[in-house]
């Protein structure tokens, strides 16, 4: 190995964890739509399961913070997606689970209005949804 | 305007669970006068090993909290939050698990 390749190489290996850290999937993150937003995360047509479990209030007062609990038994989830379905910019987040970390996860959301919250599940190659209307009393997008 | 975080992990039945509260405007596009400010990565170590990656939107709550799940854990393992927003700011704490 030349002297050159090996400092390409130490710099490479610098670069990378801060190229890992800053990974961020604008494209998905950026859609409009939720489909679209399920496109860009490879979930296009996710199958309906009954092993997700989403525990959120019915009506939420308050647009501005919407707590959101998800778990999924479905097995061997590695990955789970949040989509408010009428939120500008559907896409709210996206877990990913590593080995020694449980499919779990408690948040709180932004929600523009009344809207079906999509939680998608990608386990094995596959991806499984599940899906709960949460009721908006005030929009908390804007202000 | 990224100001601190607070953390607390405890040990129970075989797992771990961390709560951590990031502080954090987290505005939208839809903010009138307010630039476009928010968190889009979270990283959780558990000592020193990455368990859990994040990508989050403007759609998060301002100041926002999470809950996490982690197997295992032992009374003083080191766990470790950071996150980094669009503008590139950062911060990071690290606890032991009580």
């Amino acid at each position: 190995m030349t002297r050159r390749s090996l400092l390409a190489f130490l710099a490479l290996l610098l670069a990378k964890p801060l190229s890992v850290l800053a990974a961020w999937n604008e494209q998905a993150f950026g859609a409009k739509t939720a489909a679209d937003a399920l496109k860009g995360i490879d979930a296009s047509a996710p199958a309906p399961s009954k092993d997700i479990a989403i525990d959120a209030p019915q009506i939420a007062e308050n647009g501005a913070v919407v707590p959101i609990e998800i778990s999924s038994s479905v097995p061997g989830t590695t990955a789970i997606a949040v989509v408010i379905e009428k939120n500008p910019f559907p896409l709210a987040a996206r877990f990913e689970f590593k080995e020694g970390a449980l499919p779990f996860v408690k948040l709180n959301v932004k929600m523009a209005e009344t809207s079906d919250v999509r939680v998608v599940a990608f386990a094995g190659g596959k991806q499984f949804t599940a899906t709960r209307e949460i009721k908006v009393t005030i929009g908390g997008c804007g202000g | 305007m990224a100001g601190p975080m607070k953390m607390r992990a405890t040990a129970q039945g075989g797992t771990t669970e961390v709560r951590v509260l990031m502080t954090h405007p987290m505005t939208t596009a839809q903010m009138k006068d307010q630039p476009l400010h928010f968190i889009q990565n979270v990283v959780v170590k558990q000592n020193g090993k990455t368990v859990i990656e994040a990508e989050i939107s403007q759609a998060v709550s301002r100041n926002p909290v999470f809950s996490f799940r982690l197997k295992g854990g032992a009374k003083g393992d080191k766990i470790e939050v950071s996150w980094l927003d669009n503008k590139g700011e950062s911060n990071t704490i690290e606890t032991a698990v009580a």
